[in-house]
């Protein structure tokens, strides 16, 4: 078990969800905007630290995790990342090794986990790049090989395939679902059609609150589609339709 | 990083030793290292304090850029965006009104007051908004500004040329007691700043990123600012306000050598030394005797520059 939430709420956009979270597997949260979805994740991440309820890491509250520490085993993916300055997308892949090293220099152990991470990601061809001058599914690679730099054992992502067209939506998702294997991944979507695909379990959030919780074809019904989402959909062979002239 | 680190070094040096060498009167090495009067005293109580204040002032203005445009993520932000140095100004103004002269110790008090005031404005409990503090400085900075207007309307006609003289800014040979004490201050907050350079790394992101990779952002916020916010107080308190060294030097910098603060700050320092040294000695001998502000020297020659720096660049990220 890695997160586990009791009664967890913040002053705005959470009202209370209770749950725990296992500690592998790729896990969608879906919900309408303003559900929540972003509150919660940022929450697990220790971005939002007075939160009320409770929410243990590794049976420790999360506001009492020292960053440095729980840097090295939670890392998060912001929605969108603005960058000012000319970094490289290599610089911004290094960053994510802030937590592992003291000194002025890269370590060895730096080099080979932002090598490996470039190379999970696919992003070595364009590592010496301006990150600006990147494409969104290219900043997005970037984004996300800087995170698993971290080396963590959770990932939180926050709509990771906003940016991204179909064909980086899909390989986005089988990356994570590869990535889930060994970690936990928490992935905030909107594409429902993702989840049931590639999630092991969905959270459901609506309205602040946690509305259902599980696997995800059995979660996804139609019935809980109409009341969270307000939307006529059906569900065959395990993809979603949605009825847009209902 | 070691070569520019090196060239940063190399080219400070030549210009603390050649500079000093350089103005309107020649001097003879030989008689001012063997204490001779008046080539010793021009050469060690005229030239060289006025090229070490204006290196530990470059170092300090280049340091404080490159940190308020990394904290702020705003590539206008410089070291007086928080109205420090405008708080300066109004101590020297008041100092001068009242009678005193301009000391730098009024201008030091202005500079304290309006920091204790900014920093006060911006705290929200447990953090400093940058938000908040970057409005309210532009705020001191009017005010500050509306209150030299008024009382430079009542000053007298030598008081009121006093006062335009300090507000040009400008370098002038100090004692080496005033110097060491500088130094005392510039020096480690400039090496503590430079020192977490791959903290401001992840900071000139954003804050959810730096703490989402284990920095503790409040810390660091409130370190960055009151550092930055020192090393203006201190500097603009002897040398009045001088524009655009903490503007274009961390530009250029970062236009040549890429964003990393491990690279960045040590030059910066260096080279912002090494530029307002040099600028000063401009100021110094191209109308010698006259001497001209030196805050015209660094718009007049680091503009071009600056201009030309952007537009090669670009043209080499189009092609």
């Amino acid at each position: 078990m890695s997160f586990s939430a009791n009664h967890l709420g913040f002053t705005y956009g959470l009202a209370e969800a209770t749950f725990e979270l296992p500690s592998t597997g790729l896990i969608a949260v879906v919900g309408p905007n303003g559900a929540g979805k972003s509150t919660l994740v940022s929450i697990l991440a220790g971005l939002r630290r007075a939160y009320s309820g409770s929410c243990l890491y590794a049976g420790k509250e999360v506001r009492d995790w020292r960053r440095h520490g729980f840097a090295r085993q939670v890392a998060f993916l912001p929605q969108f990342v603005r960058v000012e300055f000319p970094f490289t997308a290599e610089q911004v892949v290094f960053m994510g090794r802030t937590p592992h090293s003291n000194g002025w220099y890269d370590s060895p152990e730096d080099r080979i986990a932002v090598d490996r991470a470039l190379e999970i990601t696919d992003a070595a061809a364009f590592r010496n790049r301006d990150f600006r001058s990147l494409s969104g599914g290219e900043r997005q690679r970037v984004i996300l090989a800087s995170a698993l730099a971290q080396e963590p054992q959770v990932l939180l992502l926050d709509e990771p395939a906003t940016f991204l067209d179909l064909k980086h939506q899909a390989a986005m998702y089988q990356l994570l679902a590869r990535l889930a294997r060994q970690l936990l991944v928490v992935a905030v979507t909107h594409d429902l059609n993702l989840a049931l695909r590639y999630a092991h379990h969905v959270l459901v959030l609506d309205q602040g609150r946690l509305a259902a919780a599980g696997a995800a074809n059995e979660v996804l019904t139609t019935e809980l589609i109409a009341r969270v989402f307000q939307v006529r959909a059906t569900i065959e062979r395990g993809w979603l339709k949605v009825e847009y002239d209902a | 990083m070691t070569r520019s680190l090196a060239l940063s070094i190399a080219a400070l040096l030549a210009v603390l030793l050649l500079t000093p060498l350089i103005g309107s009167t020649h001097i003879d090495l030989v008689r001012a290292f063997t204490g001779q009067s008046p080539d010793y005293e021009i050469l060690f109580y005229a030239r060289f304090p006025r090229v070490l204040l204006a290196s530990l002032a470059g170092a300090a203005l280049a340091v404080t850029g490159v940190l308020f445009q990394c904290l702020l993520r705003d590539p206008l932000a410089e070291p007086y965006t928080l109205g420090v140095s405008s708080g300066a100004s109004v101590g020297a103004v008041i100092a001068i009104c009242l009678g005193f002269g301009s000391s730098s110790a009024a201008s030091l008090a202005g500079a304290a007051a309006i920091l204790l005031l900014v920093l006060g404005i911006a705290w929200e409990g447990r953090r400093l908004s940058s938000f908040t503090l970057l409005l309210a400085g532009v705020t001191m900075n009017s005010m500050c500004f509306a209150i030299i207007l008024f009382l430079h309307n009542l000053a007298s006609l030598s008081q009121s040329f006093a006062i335009s003289r300090w507000l040009m800014g400008g370098i002038d040979a100090v004692d080496y007691a005033t110097l060491g004490w500088l130094a005392a201050a510039v020096v480690p907050v400039c090496i503590l700043v430079i020192s977490r350079a791959r903290h401001w790394n992840v900071m000139a992101i954003g804050e959810d990123w730096a703490a989402s990779r284990g920095v503790p952002t409040n810390l660091y916020i409130t370190l960055g600012y009151v550092a930055g916010a020192i090393l203006t107080g201190l500097v603009t308190a002897l040398t009045g306000p001088i524009g655009f060294v903490g503007l274009i030097v961390p530009h250029a910098l970062r236009l040549r050598l890429g964003a990393d603060h491990r690279v960045l700050l040590p030059c910066s320092c260096l080279l912002g030394a090494a530029f307002l040294a040099l600028c000063d000695t401009l100021a110094r001998t191209v109308l010698a005797p006259t001497e001209i502000p030196v805050g015209v020297i660094t718009a007049l020659c680091g503009g071009p520059f600056f201009i030309w720096l952007l537009r090669s660049k670009r043209r080499s990220l189009w092609l």
